[in-house]
C-alpha cells in the first residue's frame, strides 16, 4: 500500500501564482498542501527581473493610465487572441495586487519627485515626476504599452514579491513539500482527486487526496532545450493535464522568442543591447540585418529580428560552437564606460556566465524560447475544462490572458492577480466540496506508476533519456521556431509522432529507487515528446500567422477561418491527439491592427454580434464549466471608446 | 583551450544499499565558454547519468547551486572553468543534510529560518484593496532591497565557523533577514521584540568574527555592515532602558 495523504487544496508547484492561490484558500481556514520540485524560493518566478504591470499611474510617463488602457494594449498586443474578458479581469485587479503586495512587504520602487534623466530609445530625456505623488509605487516602461505602467524592485522584481509572498505561506503556516514531483492526477467521472506523487528525495511514490487541485508549475519552455526557462520548466504541470485524456492543452503553438539569449546557458541578454547601436553579425562577421530590414535594421521589433536571425542561420551563415549554432552581437564600439554603467547588467552576465568580455569580445547570441502562452485550458475562475475540482493558474494555464503574444510584465502580474482571483474560487470550492479519500483508486493509480518505473527500469536496449530529449528540442529549434515553415512543420510531426512511440521504449540505467536524475528524465519524458508534437501540430494546422506565430507561408492574420483557440486532447495515448477550436471569448473591441508586426488582415466573416452568441455554446460544446458568474458579465461594453 | 579538465566529485547516495562516500574522477575537454553548470550537465549526460546536483535558474538568481569548488563555498552557474586549474574538486555544501552527492537539503533550514525570525512583516493594519498605498520614500526601499537581495544559496552557512559547532546559529543569512525587517517602517516590531530575537547566541553575540560569510556571498551582500547595524542597534536599545 502506498501512503496516502490528505488535505483540502493541494497545490502543484509554489511559484508566484501557486502561493498566492494556497494563500486565499488558507485565509479561509482551509487545510493547504505545496507540493514544489525545488524549495519554493527557488522557483521561476524569482528569476524574472522586470516587473509587473498594473495601471497605478503614478509615475510622470504613466500619468492618466487606467484599467481600461490596459487591457486595451493587452487585447491588441495579444493580437485579439486573448478572452478580452479575462483581460478585464486581470486589467482591474492588477493595481490591487501591487498594493497588496506592498501592504505585505515588496520593496516596490517609489516615486522621487522632480526631474530626472532616463533613456527613452537610447536617446537622454528630462521626465519631471509629480512632487503629488511622492513615496507612490512608481512604473518603468516596458514594449507595447501605450503608458509606463511596470512597477519593479531594482533589478529583482520577480525575487522580492515571491520572498514576500514566501514569508506569508510561512505566516500562515501552509505546509510545503519540496522536491516532490506530482506525475499524474487522480481522477475519476470528471473529477479531480488529487494526485500521484514522487519524492525526489527518496524515490517513495504516494498518494495526494484533495478536494481541489491546483496546477500552477510553469511554462514548458525546457521542452525547446535551448529556453531563457529555468530548467524545472519542462511541462510536468502541463502533461498532468493532458494525461486524463479530457483536459485540452490550449494554444501550444503560441510560444515567444527572444532574440538575444547568450550561448552556451540562454540567459536573456537585454533588448537594449540592440536599441543603444548594438549590431548583429554572422559567421563571416558580416551585418545581415540591413539586408531584411533596410529600414529598421537590429531596431525591428523582437519577432522579427528573431525571425530573420533564425532565417540566416537556416541559410548556413550561422556560428558553429559545441554548444550549437549562433550569431554574434557586437557591442564594442559602444566603449567600456557605456558597457559598464548603461549595459552594466549585459556586460556582468557576459563576464560572469560566460568569461565574454563585450568590451573586446563579441557575445555569441541566438533567439531562444522564452514564454509558453498556451497552456491548461481553464474557464474565467481558473477550472479546468472537462474536470471538476482541478485549477490552473499562472504560465501553465491558458487562462486566456496573453491569446497569441504576452507584454513584457504582464505575467509576472499575471502570477499575483491570478492567484488572488482564481485563489478565491479555488477556496470557494473547495470550502463545499467534500473529500473523496477513495482508497482503491488511489492504489490503482500509483500502481500504474509504480509498474511504469519498473518497465523504465527493465527496459533492454533502450532508448537514452537524455539523447531522446536532445532530439525533441533540436526538432522544435529547428523547424517549430520562430521561423515557421509547412514543410518543415510537417517533418517535425512526422519525427515527434515517431518520438512519441520511442519514449515507450527508454531505458533507466540507473536502477536506484531514491533521487535519481535519469528516472526523473525518464518519466517526464513521455510528456515532452507530446507536447513537442501538440505545438508542432499546431503550428501547422494554424493556417495564418498571428502574434508569436507566425508562419512564412501564411503572412496574414485570417480573422475569418483563425479568430480561434486551439485544443488538443489526447484521449487514447496510443491514437494521435484530436485537436478542436473554440471562440476565442466575447468580443468587445473588433479585431483590428496592432500596430506592429507584419502582414494584412483577413477580416472576420460574420458580425461580432454573431461571433459573440456562439462563444458560450461551443465553449460549453467543448467542456467548459460553468463560471460561478455568466459569461461576459465582467466585460462592461465599448468602455476603450472613451480613452481611444 | 584545448585543456582537458579533471572533476573529482563527491559520489555519495545515501539511498542505495552499502553505498559509502568516496570521491570518483571525470575528465572531459574543455570547450569554450564553458561553466561548472554546462559542465556538470555534459558529465551527467555523457559519463555518470546518475550523478546529484541541482541546478534552477542557472543564471545567479535562484540559489540552488551553491557547492565547494576547489575549497571554496560558490554558485556553479557562476563559475567559469578558465577561472579554474586542470583538476576542479566539487564537493557538497558542508552544515547542509547531503541528499546526494553535489545536492543538499537548503530549502528546510531556511523555511526554519524563516519561522524563527518570522520573516514577515508585523502589522496589525489590515489590508484595504480601496485604498492607496502606504507612501516609502524611494531611498528606503531601494536599502530594503539592498539586503532582500539573498538569495539563500547556503554559502555563508557553508564558510561560517560558528555554525558548525553552534547549529541554531542563525548566521549571516537568518541575521541579514533580521536586519531587513528591522529596516522596514512596515514592520511594527519594538525594540524590546527585536532585542529577544537577537540579542541570544543564536543570535548576533553568537558570531565570532571570522567574517568567512562577507568573503564568499555570491551577490555581495554587504553583510559585515549587516551585523555592526545589528549590533549598533541593540546598544542603543540597551542604553536607552
Amino acid at each position: 500500500m502506498s501512503k496516502i495523504i490528505t488535505t483540502d487544496v493541494l497545490v502543484i508547484g509554489a511559484g508566484l501564482a501557486g502561493e498566492r492561490a494556497a494563500i486565499a484558500s488558507a485565509s479561509k481556514g482551509l487545510n493547504v498542501i505545496i507540493l514544489s520540485l525545488v524549495p519554493p524560493r527557488r522557483s521561476h518566478s524569482s528569476a524574472a527581473q522586470g516587473g509587473m504591470q498594473a495601471s497605478l499611474g503614478n509615475s510622470a510617463k504613466g500619468k492618466g493610465d487606467n484599467p481600461t488602457i490596459h487591457w486595451l494594449d493587452t487585447v491588441k498586443g495579444s493580437d485579439w487572441g486573448a478572452d478580452q474578458e479575462v483581460v478585464r479581469i486581470f486589467a482591474d485587479n492588477a493595481p490591487i495586487a501591487m498594493r497588496e503586495m506592498a501592504h505585505y512587504g515588496v520593496p516596490w520602487n517609489r516615486v522621487e519627485g522632480g526631474p530626472r534623466d532616463v533613456y527613452i530609445k537610447g536617446k537622454k530625456t528630462t521626465i519631471v515626476e509629480d512632487d503629488e505623488k511622492e513615496g507612490l509605487i512608481t512604473a518603468r516602461d516596458f514594449g507595447g504599452t501605450a503608458k509606463w505602467r511596470t512597477c519593479y524592485t531594482a533589478d529583482g522584481t520577480g525575487h522580492t514579491v515571491l520572498y514576500t509572498m514566501d514569508n506569508l505561506v510561512v505566516q500562515h503556516g501552509i505546509t510545503v513539500h519540496d522536491r516532490m514531483e506530482a506525475i499524474r492526477l487522480i481522477h475519476h467521472d470528471g473529477k479531480c482527486l488529487g494526485a500521484v506523487v514522487r519524492s525526489l528525495r527518496d524515490g517513495e511514490i504516494m498518494a495526494y487526496m484533495s478536494k481541489s487541485t491546483v496546477i500552477a508549475t510553469g511554462g514548458y519552455g525546457r521542452i525547446y532545450g535551448e529556453s531563457t526557462n529555468a530548467i524545472i520548466n519542462e511541462g510536468s504541470g502541463s502533461w498532468l493535464a493532458l494525461q486524463t485524456g479530457v483536459v485540452p492543452l490550449a494554444n501550444m503553438e503560441a510560444v515567444q522568442f527572444h532574440p538575444t539569449g547568450i550561448v552556451p546557458t540562454d540567459i536573456l541578454v537585454t533588448e537594449g543591447c540592440r536599441g543603444d547601436g548594438g549590431l548583429l553579425l554572422d559567421v563571416d562577421e558580416y551585418r545581415f540585418m540591413p539586408d531584411y530590414e533596410p529600414e529598421k535594421q537590429e531596431l525591428a521589433s523582437r519577432d522579427v529580428v528573431s525571425r530573420r536571425m533564425k532565417e540566416h542561420m537556416l541559410k548556413g551563415k550561422g556560428v558553429q560552437s559545441p554548444y550549437g549554432e549562433h550569431l554574434w552581437l557586437d557591442l564594442r564600439h559602444l566603449g567600456e564606460e557605456h558597457l559598464k554603467t548603461k549595459l552594466r547588467e549585459v556586460y556582468d552576465i557576459c563576464m560572469h556566465f560566460i568569461g565574454v568580455n563585450p568590451i573586446k569580445e563579441f557575445i555569441p547570441v541566438r533567439p531562444t524560447q522564452h514564454y509558453s502562452m498556451g497552456g491548461i485550458r481553464v474557464n474565467k475562475d481558473g477550472h479546468a475544462y472537462n474536470m471538476e475540482g482541478l485549477f490552473a493558474l499562472g504560465e501553465v494555464s491558458c487562462w486566456d490572458l496573453h491569446g497569441f503574444n504576452r507584454l513584457g510584465g504582464n505575467s509576472l502580474a499575471e502570477t499575483v492577480v491570478a492567484g488572488m482571483v482564481v485563489g478565491e474560487k479555488i477556496a470557494k470550492y473547495a470550502s463545499k466540496a467534500s473529500l473523496v479519500a477513495d482508497v482503491g483508486l488511489a492504489e490503482e493509480f500509483t500502481k500504474t506508476e509504480k509498474d511504469k518505473i519498473a518497465r523504465l527500469f527493465n527496459n533492454r536496449n533502450g532508448e537514452n533519456v537524455y539523447k531522446l530529449r536532445n532530439e525533441i528540442a533540436s526538432l522544435l529549434t529547428t523547424h517549430v521556431h520562430i521561423f515557421r515553415f509547412g514543410e518543415g512543420l510537417e517533418k517535425a510531426v512526422d519525427c515527434l509522432k515517431n518520438i512519441v512511440k520511442r519514449t515507450e521504449n527508454v531505458q533507466v540505467k540507473t536502477k536506484v529507487l531514491g533521487m535519481n536524475p535519469e528516472l526523473s528524465s525518464a518519466l517526464r519524458l513521455e510528456g515532452m515528446a507530446k507536447q513537442a508534437l501538440l505545438i508542432a501540430e499546431g503550428a501547422l494546422r494554424r493556417t495564418e500567422s498571428r502574434g508569436a506565430h507566425s508562419r512564412e507561408d501564411y503572412p496574414d492574420r485570417d480573422d475569418a477561418n483563425w479568430l480561434s483557440r486551439t485544443l488538443a486532447r489526447w484521449p487514447d495515448p496510443k491514437e494521435d491527439p484530436i485537436f478542436t477550436y473554440e471562440p476565442v471569448g466575447v468580443l468587445d473591441l473588433p479585431p483590428g491592427d496592432r500596430g506592429y508586426g507584419g502582414g494584412q488582415q483577413i477580416s472576420i466573416k460574420e458580425t461580432i454580434e454573431e461571433y459573440n452568441a456562439n462563444v458560450d455554446i461551443v465553449q460549453k460544446a467543448e467542456g467548459r464549466l460553468d463560471p460561478s458568474e455568466p459569461t461576459g458579465s465582467r466585460l462592461p461594453k465599448e468602455r476603450w471608446k472613451e480613452v481611444q | 583551450m584545448g585543456r582537458t579538465l579533471t572533476f573529482k566529485i563527491f559520489r555519495y547516495n545515501p539511498n542505495k544499499d552499502n553505498d559509502s562516500p568516496q570521491v570518483e574522477s571525470y575528465q572531459m575537454e574543455e570547450t569554450q565558454r564553458l561553466n561548472v553548470f554546462t559542465a556538470l550537465n555534459t558529465l551527467r549526460e555523457t559519463q555518470a547519468s546518475d550523478l546529484m546536483f541541482d541546478f534552477v535558474c542557472r543564471a545567479g538568481i535562484c540559489g540552488s547551486c551553491g557547492m565547494m569548488i576547489n575549497g571554496r563555498p560558490t554558485l556553479a552557474c557562476r563559475t567559469l572553468t578558465s577561472d579554474l586549474p586542470e583538476t576542479i574538486e566539487l564537493y557538497p555544501l558542508p552544515f547542509f543534510k547531503l541528499l546526494g552527492d553535489l545536492s543538499v537539503d537548503t530549502g528546510i533550514w531556511f523555511r526554519e529560518m524563516a519561522e524563527k525570525v518570522e520573516s514577515w512583516i508585523h502589522t496589525q493594519e489590515e489590508f484595504d484593496p480601496q485604498a492607496t498605498e502606504e507612501r516609502m520614500d524611494n531611498d528606503i526601499a531601494n536599502k530594503i532591497y539592498e539586503a532582500e537581495r539573498c538569495i539563500e544559496c547556503g554559502c555563508c552557512l557553508a564558510g561560517c565557523a560558528t555554525v558548525q559547532v553552534y547549529p541554531d546559529f542563525l548566521g549571516a543569512a537568518g541575521l541579514n533577514r533580521i536586519g531587513r525587517l528591522m529596516n522596514d517602517p512596515r514592520d511594527q516590531r519594538g525594540d524590546q521584540e527585536w532585542f529577544e530575537l537577537v540579542s541570544t547566541e543564536s543570535g548576533v553575540f553568537g558570531c565570532i568574527g571570522m567574517m568567512a560569510c562577507d568573503d564568499v556571498c555570491p551577490k555581495d551582500l554587504p553583510l559585515l555592515e549587516v551585523f555592526s547595524y545589528i549590533r549598533r542597534k541593540l546598544s542603543k536599545i540597551e542604553l536607552s532602558k
